[in-house]
């Protein structure tokens, strides 16, 4: 049951994937991420990451996609198509990424992972006492620096964005 | 008695040279002139002391002069004997040596005020004669063969400098090449011979070198090379060095194209101190030169000098330039010290030739700048060097005049004048060596009576040609130096020059062999009256007189063709033959593969440049594949 | 873990997506487009975090801790890189990569 459920996400999230690196509009192609993301959300939530998943959520699928849209409304005009890729390097590009693939599940074949059998729950607070904690697997510096660095991004994202200077 | 004071000989005029040469364009012309002439006042009055102090004070030890290391600062040190020093050494040698560079190089400083006045180049003028006066008392005053042989490149350089001082004139600057590529040829025998020495003799330092211990030592050991011993070869190789500086054939012919720079420089560094380094040189390491071998190195030196004399006289007899004359005349008289110290032997009145070399360099450092400084008064008032263009002078320029006499009398070795004894010495050493070697300077002593009075008379009786600004008498500046060292060139002969310089440094008394010296009186005598018959008034005799000799008239004109021999064999030999093919090479082959790598990178870059787009998107396409190719070839590696 | 899937399979769907996000940043000829291409190549990586963690080693939470990290990554540097797209915008009129090659000059 569960292998089929993730079939069917997998097969969701390659689509939609594929559609939104290929897709000629710009808010179509944001919608299609849109779902991959969700897809994503559905793995976690079949790894029983539950946590993760609902910041996948929360995050990408409300907070970044809303951004890009936001964004996409301001600056480009919806329907317009995007400029079309030239053929070769499209062609050239779909090589290498095969290519590519072909090499890393070549490697990951041939390797033996050592799966265990066993299974464990991650709580969310055991998942908070180990971000806030200051022990030997403790997360708390970089916690403290995603804060100071998220706090930048944002006063950063605002600065630039307000700059009202123009070109010439 | 600390002699360290000595040291200021070398660093006056050197210091002099740094502040005009540094500061040629502030010190504007008078001036400089002044502070070379008051520098090198300073120097001389040192010198002159330090030469009577070695003579009559410190020198004589046990009735022998000493060798005295005045001052002493090792540069390199290489072993506990071996080691590269500047370091002042008296005896002598150096100490006769300090009286003639500084009086020539004083003489010729307040000449050239005169002299020089109102060339643009007036500074650097002083600033190079500095350090020419520098470099020759550095050499003299040498400790060890290596400062020799630094301050003899020294030397070398102020000299180019001085010919090629009319730099805009293209012959001035060949002139100066040529001098330069001669020597520094002839050095290069210097340096091999100079290292071959030491590496047997393990030591650069005279007071080693010449000792009589030290030599018998050395005569045992070392390979033979061609029948001779390599000792003997590094002193053939040593004395080329010195006979390209000297000036001896087949190695003179920079010396008449040197006339090219000014007279002063001629009559200080091409008559008087610089072309005698090589005499200097030999003299230095006579005792080697005498006891290695049985002097077979000494026989090389004796059958270059003797043939040197005759060569430059026969064809200083056809010149026509006064200033080529007197060059050839010099390269005959150094070939004079060159015979006399090469017949010379060592110990007591046997070493009258090695006394006589010295003797003759002395009087002829002293009558030979005063003739080309008279010379140079001359062209100073003629503007020509040509002695076609001149002629009854002797009513323009009186002091001139007598001073020319004076110096062409001493030269052609007429008594009381100081010629005549320096070369009967050398002829009397000679009589006792070899009858050949003596007729042959003998004979040449003959002509060269005949050529320096040719000259005499051509100058200064003759007739009057239509000169366009009528001649005058020189201003003081130069005509005082005339006077000064006409003094010199006439009683310089009566120093009893035995009693200060022989081979083993042991004073002797020298006799007068007066049949001898009547010999060559008389065909002194016999030169000058030909010359009188021939150049007195104006006549063709001397036109038929060369017309008689035919060819071979035209062969000594034109120097023998040694000038156009060496053409030959550097030009249509080496350059053709030899330097062609791999000028060649270099340029098809060795060119070729680096012209060839630079143009396929250029190719190359060419067509790859479109890589470098400066896109992001391509740069990222690169990284992605590059990485996963090298991870691919990573996996099979580690598999 | 889930049930009857190995890592094997999840490790190829990241992969996949993995090379589809670098095919459609080097292709995409406008900025809004290649930042969606680098969220899928950043999703793919989270995954791998997690899966990693909870196939090969389950006692521990490394991987999916770095998991949040990288999305708070991702959203802050969406949230500038969108900022800084719009103030382009505001500039040249364009969000093309062909008219923003004026640095190569």
């Amino acid at each position: 049951m569960e292998r089929l459920f993730f079939y069917f996400i997998a097969i969701i999230i390659l689509v939609f994937s594929v559609m939104a690196v290929n897709s000629r509009n710009m808010m179509r192609s944001i919608i299609y991420l849109l779902f991959v993301l969700l897809g994503v959300a559905g793995i976690y939530f079949l790894l029983e990451y539950n946590f993760l998943a609902a910041v996948e959520l929360s995050v990408y699928a409300g907070g970044i996609i809303i951004l890009y849209i936001n964004s996409i409304m301001l600056i480009d005009k919806i329907g317009v198509p995007m400029e079309k890729p030239k053929g070769s390097r499209q062609l050239l590009a779909g090589l290498l990424s095969i290519f590519g693939l072909g090499v890393s599940l070549f490697a990951i074949y041939s390797y033996h992972f050592n799966q265990t059998a066993t299974t464990t729950e991650t709580t969310v607070k055991e998942l908070g006492k180990h971000l806030l904690s200051y022990g030997n697997n403790g997360f708390i510096l970089p916690f403290e620096l995603i804060s100071i660095f998220l706090l930048a991004a944002l006063v950063g994202a605002i600065a630039i964005a307000k700059s009202t200077k123009t070109l010439k | 008695m600390d002699l360290s004071y000595t040291v200021l000989i070398l660093i006056i005029p050197l210091f002099v040279f740094l502040l005009l040469g540094l500061f040629f364009r502030r010190i504007k012309a008078p001036l400089s002139g002044y502070i070379g002439v008051a520098g090198l006042t300073v120097t001389s009055l040192i010198s002159f002391f330090v030469a009577f102090e070695y003579f009559f004070k410190i020198g004589m030890v046990d009735g022998a002069y000493q060798k005295i290391v005045a001052f002493k600062f090792v540069w390199l040190h290489f072993t506990s004997t071996m080691s590269i020093s500047i370091g002042v050494m008296l005896d002598p040698l150096s100490a006769v040596m300090l009286i003639v560079v500084p009086l020539v190089s004083w003489m010729v400083h307040i000449y050239s005020l005169g002299y020089m006045k109102g060339d643009r180049g007036f500074t650097r003028f002083y600033a190079f004669l500095s350090l020419f006066t520098f470099s020759m008392l550095g050499l003299v005053l040498a400790s060890n063969l290596f400062e020799i042989y630094i301050f003899w490149e020294l030397v070398g350089v102020s000299s180019y400098s001085l010919i090629g001082f009319y730099y805009e004139k293209p012959s001035a600057v060949l002139a100066a090449k040529k001098a330069f590529i001669v020597t520094r040829f002839a050095d290069l025998g210097f340096l091999i011979g100079l290292l071959i020495l030491s590496y047997y003799a393990k030591t650069f330092d005279f007071v080693n070198l010449t000792s009589l211990t030290f030599i018998h030592n050395l005569s045992g050991i070392g390979t033979t090379f061609i029948g001779l011993s390599v000792i003997t070869w590094a002193l053939i190789l040593i004395f080329v060095g010195g006979a390209g500086k000297s000036a001896m054939f087949p190695l003179h012919i920079w010396l008449p194209d040197a006339m090219e720079g000014p007279t002063p420089v001629s009559a200080l560094i091409h008559a008087a101190t610089m072309v005698v380094a090589g005499v200097f040189l030999v003299a230095r390491l006579f005792p080697l030169y005498y006891f290695i071998e049985g002097g077979i190195a000494l026989d090389v030196v004796t059958v270059v000098g003797t043939f040197t004399i005759l060569f430059a006289a026969i064809i200083a007899i056809t010149q026509h330039d006064i200033k080529r004359v007197l060059a050839f005349s010099t390269i005959s008289q150094i070939g004079y010290m060159m015979l006399a110290l090469g017949i010379s032997k060592y110990e007591g009145p046997e070493g009258l030739g090695y006394m006589a070399a010295m003797f003759h360099l002395f009087t002829h450092a002293m009558f030979k700048a005063l003739l080309f400084l008279g010379a140079g008064s001359i062209i100073h008032s003629v503007h020509s060097n040509y002695m076609q263009d001149m002629g009854g002078l002797r009513k323009y320029m009186p002091i001139t005049h007598i001073t020319f006499l004076i110096a062409a009398l001493a030269i052609s070795g007429i008594p009381p004048f100081a010629g005549f004894f320096s070369k009967d010495a050398i002829l009397a050493a000679a009589f006792e060596h070899h009858k050949v070697v003596w007729f042959t300077g003998w004979f040449v002593a003959g002509l060269t009576a005949f050529y320096m009075f040719r000259l005499y008379f051509r100058i200064f009786w003759w007739n009057d040609p239509k000169y366009e600004h009528t001649p005058h008498e020189s201003p003081k500046s130069m005509t005082i130096p005339l006077m000064v060292l006409a003094f010199m060139a006439a009683f310089s002969g009566f120093i009893p020059f035995s009693h200060f310089v022989s081979p083993d440094y042991v004073p002797f008394s020298e006799h007068m062999e007066w049949g001898l010296a009547g010999a060559s009186v008389g065909i002194g005598l016999v030169g000058i009256i030909l010359a009188w018959i021939l150049y007195k008034k104006e006549n063709d005799l001397s036109t038929r007189f060369a017309l008689a000799f035919g060819l071979f008239y035209k062969w000594a004109y034109h120097k023998f063709y040694i000038d156009e021999l060496y053409m030959f064999v550097t030009k249509e030999i080496i350059f053709k033959h030899i330097s062609a093919p791999f000028a060649w090479f270099d340029r098809h082959v060795v060119d070729g593969t680096m012209n060839g790598i630079g143009n396929s990178t250029v190719w190359i870059s060419e067509k790859i440049k479109g890589l470098q787009s400066g896109r992001v998107q391509d740069y990222a396409m690169y990284f992605v594949s590059g990485a996963t190719v090298i991870s691919m070839i990573l996996w099979f590696l580690i598999k | 873990m889930i049930e009857g899937v190995s890592i094997y399979e999840i490790l190829t769907l990241t992969t996949t997506v993995f090379f589809i996000g670098v095919y459609g940043f080097v292709t995409r000829k406008n900025l809004m487009a290649m930042l969606i291409s680098i969220e899928l190549i950043l999703n793919s990586a989270a995954i791998n975090f997690v899966v990693v963690n909870k196939y090969l080693f389950p006692a521990k939470m490394d991987g999916d801790i770095f998991s949040i990290f990288i999305i708070a990554i991702a959203a802050g540097e969406t949230a500038l890189a969108l900022a800084i797209i719009i103030n382009l915008y505001r500039l040249i009129m364009s969000v093309k990569t062909k008219d923003l090659e004026t640095m190569k000059h």
